[in-house]
């Protein structure tokens, strides 16, 4: 077999302020300042030490927490950024989908920018002149072709975003978090199409959160934290390992600002843990079957906030949703605390027993003003397990199906 | 780990930190050469969508401006003009200073206006820059047809040495390539420069004889005068085509050497800094 990507103990580091654009330029007064005072050493490895290498055709998935350098990496293998240290050889033309919709021109029309797009993505005018109707006919856009793309619907403007994007065919294929945009039914297509891709043999290299996916798409699959790869292995082992570690303690998941500064540390909202309880109260990272379980998130609002909702969401380690709720989902809660002043607070919901069936489970959490602004969201915030003592029907020692195992209420009637 | 899979041919591309200085890889710059043509295309089109008059305004912008400066310098400050009607006499320094200024004001600009696609996606940066003084060429054409239409007006024949003004032409194009390179390169590091150049530009209109004729400038400061490398331009577009003014001189030659060292110090420069671009942008 080819080889695809080899990468060498490449590592990128970066000034403190640099990484993620949070100071977005400096001015002459700060370096001129600079050069008077001793120069701090503030600086990060976003990337350090990271080998490994990828056959042809090979579909690889690589996943970690915010920060832990996902980005970056592919950053570099694009020749977006260069690294500070280590090299990378990758054999075969590369497309790289960082983001869909790079420089579409809200002036310009659909047309138009599907030749501008492609361009920018290295497509020859050629190669675009063959596929158009086939773009077109993927984005679902034909009547507004010759419409500039500001008066496109969200909806029609990321398909055919990725219609082009969709239609690159390079040998490498780099893709990052893409499909965490639009409407479920254009997510699927995407993920087919990735499908296809990797079908034909193409290697893909591909970012998610979206653990379904990855473990639909891969094979094989890299956990990096704080930058450095930490697993490397078959995907459902890399997904269990990712799950299991990286908390802090078990049952609980703890913001630090200066680890991980992925929300706005100016902002109104500022988390500080979320938890899963026990029954009696304790800190676990497995409950009891047959036992009510609490999950709590703890959080300060720096202002007063009109509107906010805080919740979860449980998903299964295949990433299939179980269920959303927010703390104010109830009416007469939504009109308690329809205000929220300034402080620390603690939302807590119970979660009955006799309901979820054995296995691990995982929570996102989310902080927003509906339709407004959101203020904080993670996925994979924190794992937990579903222990089967109690279960439902435990009588008998088998696997159920379902995502819920629930003690619902039965009657039988006898010659009725 | 490190186990080799396969002795392989040739790498596609293999990604190095960054080594030393040097020139930018020109090779690499003809491959994408359909991505300039796209940038360009994408300026021009974007500049003249959902204007009433669309193009027109590529010969309208320099055609008010000649008849603004006609009227105060021409009429009320009674500017000499080596003996040519003042309208033309402005028109033809405009035209030139027109294409670098609007070259040098955008292209300086031009890196950050395109932050998006700087940190997601690869191509020489270069392809940037050069597009947009590659556009204000296509206006400087544009603007290029109501010069003549004036010269047939004021029944002006070029001179025999006309053949000489794509070379002037050239170096206008290198004189704003070169400018665009430092200010686009400095600008991504610091902001200042953005606020800077207009000013810049300003200045530089005024020790440019572009409303005025150079024999207005004391023979000693001629030298010192020349080494703004628009002066040469322009100079040189009047003696080429209206025959007028110091011809190839010693001048002449200090506003050349400027060019190529502004020219060929911003492409080391620009691809030295190439490197900070995605992470400080």
């Amino acid at each position: 077999m080819a080889l695809a990507v080899r990468v060498a103990n490449l590592s990128k580091q970066y000034r403190i302020g640099e990484a993620r654009g949070k100071v977005e330029y400096r001015t002459l007064r700060d370096s001129l300042g600079r050069l008077f005072r001793r120069p701090r050493s503030a600086t990060i490895w976003a990337l350090r030490d990271v080998s490994f290498e990828i056959p042809q055709g090979q579909v690889v998935g690589i996943i970690g927490h915010n920060g832990a350098g996902k980005s970056t990496l592919l950053k570099i293998l694009s020749r977006v950024t260069r690294p500070t240290e280590g090299y990378a050889e990758l054999y075969g033309r590369v497309g790289s989908l960082l983001e869909v919709g790079t420089g579409f021109h809200p002036e310009l029309t659909g047309r138009e920018n599907i030749y501008l797009n492609g361009a920018i993505l290295g497509m020859t005018k050629a190669e675009i002149d063959r596929k158009f109707d086939e773009i077109v006919a993927f984005a679902e856009v034909e009547k507004f072709i010759d419409t500039p793309v500001k008066f496109y619907s969200s909806g029609m403007y990321l398909r055919l975003a990725f219609a082009v994007a969709a239609h690159l065919e390079p040998e490498i294929l780099l893709v990052d978090e893409v499909l965490a945009v639009g409407d479920a039914a254009f997510q699927r297509k995407c993920l087919g199409k990735m499908g296809d891709v990797a079908r034909e043999g193409r290697t893909v290299l591909f970012v998610s959160h979206n653990m379904s996916a990855i473990l639909h798409l891969t094979q094989r699959t890299l956990v990096l934290q704080k930058g450095r790869v930490v697993f490397d292995g078959p995907t459902p082992d890399a997904v269990d390992f990712y799950l299991a570690s990286g908390f802090r303690r078990a049952g609980e998941r703890r913001w630090d600002q200066e680890e991980d500064p992925t929300w706005d540390p100016a902002g109104p909202f500022r988390p500080i843990a979320l938890r899963v309880r026990d029954a009696q109260g304790r800190v676990t990272d497995t409950v009891r079957a047959d036992e009510a379980f609490t999950v709590e998130w703890e959080y300060v609002l720096e202002q007063p906030l009109r509107g906010l909702r805080v919740g979860i969401y449980l998903l299964t380690t295949r990433g299939e949703y179980v269920f959303t709720s927010f703390d104010v989902d109830d009416v007469d809660m939504y009109r308690r605390w329809e205000e929220r002043p300034p402080g620390r607070y603690l939302s807590r919901v119970h979660v009955p027993g006799h309901w979820l069936n054995e296995g691990r489970y995982i929570l996102s959490v989310n902080a927003s003003i509906f339709g407004v602004r959101t203020f904080f969201h993670e996925e994979n915030a924190l794992s937990f397990r579903v222990d089967p003592t109690g279960v439902v029907g435990a009588q008998w020692s088998e696997r159920r199906l379902g995502v819920l195992r629930p003690l619902l209420r039965w009657e039988i009637l006898r010659n009725a | 780990m490190t186990s080799r899979i396969n002795p392989n041919p040739k790498p596609y591309y293999i990604v190095r930190p960054p080594g030393r200085w040097g020139f930018p890889d020109f090779r690499e710059l003809w491959q994408y050469r359909e991505l300039i043509y796209f940038f360009t295309w994408r300026d021009l089109k974007v500049r003249y969508k959902q204007t009433l008059l669309g193009v027109l305004w590529a010969w309208l912008q320099p055609f008010i401006t000649m008849v603004v400066f006609s009227i105060f310098f021409g009429r009320l400050a009674k500017m000499p003009s080596e003996g040519l009607p003042y309208p033309i006499f402005a028109y033809a320094g405009l035209l030139p200073w027109e294409f670098f200024s609007k070259s040098f004001n955008k292209a300086g600009r031009s890196l950050v206006m395109n932050r998006p696609m700087l940190t997601k996606v690869y191509f020489p940066r270069l392809v940037i820059p050069l597009s947009v003084v590659l556009s204000s060429l296509v206006d400087f054409l544009l603007a290029f047809v109501v010069l003549a239409g004036l010269m047939v007006w004021y029944g002006i024949a070029p001179t025999p040495r006309v053949w000489t003004l794509p070379l002037f032409l050239l170096l206008a194009a290198a004189v704003s390539l070169g400018g665009s390179l430092w200010a686009a390169a400095l600008n991504v590091l610091y902001r200042d420069v953005g606020y800077v150049l207009p000013y810049l530009v300003q200045v530089l209109l005024f020790v440019t004889p572009v409303v005025y004729p150079t024999s207005l400038v004391p023979e000693q400061w001629r030298l010192i005068y020349s080494l703004n490398p628009m002066a040469g331009v322009v100079q040189g577009f009047r003696w080429a085509l209206l025959g007028v003014g110091p011809g190839p001189d010693l001048g002449m030659a200090i506003s050349v050497t400027v060019t190529l060292l502004v020219l060929l110090g911003g492409l080391v420069f620009f691809q030295g800094m190439e490197r900070y671009f995605a992470d400080r942008v």
